[in-house]
């Protein structure tokens, strides 16, 4: 179990807030999400959380050990993948693997059950050097490190970050299989499609919390009608919908365009606002907001 | 205690694979003590000389072969006149003559006197001024063995006997120096170096987040670099036996124990700024820059202390290079045993135990900021 209260972490002097009054609380065998872009502060909180460093005010526990007082006794819990790559790129795969394992005082051959789904994959190529390995395979190695002494809790920074969309899903296949295993993890990251996957997550924003719920929670409080909007000339259809009078919002989100109404009750006024100009085939259709559509909202209350 | 072995054996993979590391930890002492010893050396060896021998008789004769004969110089042309001398020195044939005036040996027996003129290019003044005392000494060690043949006039001879190194060898100035630099500067640059590595990895991030004590990261960064130092230092002992003609005429033992108490010092050394330096090059820069040039100049061996300033000679305290010159000094050239360096050994213990507290009580358990 972790709980954060009123946590505060600044640098040079104070002048940069990183973490600004955060609280939040992951239960027991709890997959909790930061979500957040980069420099909204995840990396800080993990490394205080993990006692690498000291925060400015505020209590945090880890597992009920204070993160100041009790650190080696978290230290000894907990697991732990930095958002850096961090492994020896002058060893082979195994030998990053054996070395992790001897350092936490286990063995592969003991935990090999836990790493197993994610280790398979990479066995193949255990006698190459870890500086030689693709991004997704460093993450998997990363993560196998991370897990092969069997932590209570689980910290993850940015685990998928840099790595291609095949390996995130397995990555995230793994991460409930932990979590099934009763492991308490906290993951960072900064794709909000990842979010969903979490069972509650706080959105992060220049270090301070925008929101904390359960992804669905917080989709459901979006509390609006939106609409997706797209055509062969999606720039100028932007650019067109932004000047409309009944527009409240309006974001390019991959390949079509995010639509909030300030009335909803005039939404076949937009139809004739559209065909004013000529834009090919328009699609519009009402949907589900993502996790992204409510983190830029709350951005803009904020 | 597994634990603490496997990150040894980590720490050995590290530097095996490194060629660069590799070449840096063997090559440098091994081309130091060769650089220092042979190409550094104000020795002289095989100097090509020029004889004027005007008497040509059988004493000149005798002198010219011992002269030749001595592995120092070398007879390289017979010489007619002046002019001839003048040349051979112009062309660099030669770099220096001997001159016998004529009816030397004549004069020798008449009057028990004679003069030889020796002229030696003086545009190297010390080479100059060793050729010259060497081709001294040689005549001079003819005259003694004549005069103990015949019955001679009592006549008092100063004896002059360079201790220790009687030859006035170059060598055994530079070995000790160099051993003392050497270790100094590969203890001190490899343990800053490795643990700052780590901090850029990032895997400093997950060692600390580990039940591995900082203490044993510590040990085990400073074991493999104790060890090849202890490697290294007995390439050096080796090469200046077998390639310098020294000999250690000391306590091995002793030399090996004084000399493991140094290489940890230097460890310490490195230790202490790794807990300061942020970057690889940061770190080698401070080892480099910092410790060279102090070392260079204030372990003795190559300008002497007692001549500094005051307030050189007292910094020349601080640095623990001083301190093991004179140990290895003692030990190896004069044969001294411990009653002779056990101040010294004290010093160092000190600073080594000082400097090791003090670089583990810096280490951050944390991440710096």
């Amino acid at each position: 179990m972790i709980t954060v209260q009123h946590l505060i972490k600044t640098y040079n002097k104070g002048t940069v807030k990183a973490v600004n009054d955060i609280s939040f609380e992951v239960k027991d065998g709890e997959l909790f999400g930061l979500i957040g872009p980069d420099g909204a502060g995840k990396s800080s909180i993990f490394r205080m959380l993990t006692t690498l460093l000291l925060p400015d005010s505020g209590i945090a526990t880890v597992n009920g050990y204070d993160i100041v007082n009790d650190f080696q006794n978290i230290r000894n819990h907990i697991g732990y993948m930095p958002g850096r790559f961090s492994l020896y790129q002058d060893l082979t795969i195994e030998e990053n693997l054996e070395f992790f394992a001897t350092v936490f005082n286990t063995s592969i051959e003991e935990n090999y059950d836990l790493i197993k789904d994610i280790y398979v994959q990479i066995e193949p190529f255990k006698d190459r050097r870890t500086g030689k390995l693709s991004g997704g395979m460093k993450q998997k190695l990363a993560l196998c490190c991370a897990l092969i002494h069997k932590p209570d809790v689980l910290f993850l920074d940015e685990p998928t970050t840099g790595v291609d969309v095949v390996s995130r899903r397995e990555f995230w296949d793994m991460l409930k299989k932990l979590k099934n295993q009763g492991l308490t993890i906290l993951v960072s990251t900064p794709y909000m499609d990842e979010a969903g996957l979490c069972d509650r997550i706080a959105l992060l924003q220049n270090g301070q919390i925008l929101s904390i719920d359960t992804p669905a929670h917080i989709v459901a409080s979006f509390g609006d009608i939106l609409y997706s909007l797209s055509s062969p000339k999606m720039y100028k259809l932007l650019v067109t919908m932004r000047a409309y009078d009944n527009m409240n919002s309006c974001f390019a989100f991959g390949d079509s365009l995010h639509l909030t109404l300030k009335d909803n009750s005039k939404k076949d006024e937009l139809y004739s606002y559209l065909k004013k100009s000529d834009f090919g085939e328009i699609e519009i259709n009402q949907i589900m907001p993502t996790i992204e559509d409510c983190f830029i909202k709350l951005l803009k209350e904020n | 205690m597994r634990q603490l072995l496997t990150f040894i054996r980590k720490e050995f993979k590290h530097v095996f694979r490194d060629k660069k590391t590799l070449l840096m930890l063997f090559g440098m002492p091994t081309a130091q003590i060769i650089l220092f010893g042979f190409a550094l050396t104000n020795e002289i060896k095989n100097t090509s000389l020029g004889i004027m021998d005007l008497s040509k008789d059988e004493v000149t004769r005798q002198i010219i072969r011992k002269i030749d004969e001595s592995k120092y110089f070398e007879v390289k042309m017979y010489l007619e006149n002046e002019r001839g001398i003048e040349q051979a020195f112009k062309r660099d044939q030669i770099r220096a003559a001997v001159v016998f005036p004529a009816n030397f040996a004549q004069e020798l027996r008449h009057s028990n006197k004679s003069q030889i003129q020796i002229i030696a290019d003086a545009s190297d003044p010390n080479a100059a001024t060793s050729i010259t005392n060497y081709l001294t000494n040689i005549i001079n060690e003819y005259q003694l063995q004549q005069k103990s043949a015949l019955v001679a006039p009592m006549q008092i001879i100063p004896e002059v006997r360079m201790l220790y190194n009687p030859e006035l060898k170059g060598a055994p100035n530079f070995v000790p120096g160099v051993i003392a630099l050497v270790l100094m500067l590969v203890c001190t640059m490899m343990s800053s170096v490795s643990i700052v590595k780590e901090k850029e990895l990032g895997t400093m991030e997950i060692l600390l987040v580990s039940p591995f004590k900082p203490i044993y990261i510590i040990i085990s960064k400073l074991m493999p670099f104790l060890i090849i130092s202890i490697f290294n230092l007995m390439i050096i002992l080796l090469l200046s036996v077998t390639l310098l003609d020294l000999e250690i005429k000391g306590n091995i033992i002793l030399l090996l124990i004084a000399s493991i108490l140094f290489i940890v010092t230097s460890l310490s050394i490195g230790l202490l700024i790794s807990t300061t330096a942020k970057t690889q090059q940061n770190a080698m820069m401070i080892s480099l820059m910092g410790m060279m040039l102090p070392t260079m100049l204030l372990t003795g061996f190559m300008f002497p202390i007692e001549n500094m300033p005051l307030i050189l000679r007292i910094l020349s305290n601080i640095v623990p290079s001083r301190w093991f010159f004179i140990i290895i000094k003692n030990v190896m050239l004069k044969g001294l045993g411990i009653e002779s360096i056990w101040k010294e050994l004290l010093i160092l213990t000190f600073m080594c135990f000082s400097l090791l507290t003090l670089s583990i009580r810096k280490f951050k358990i944390r991440l710096q900021e």
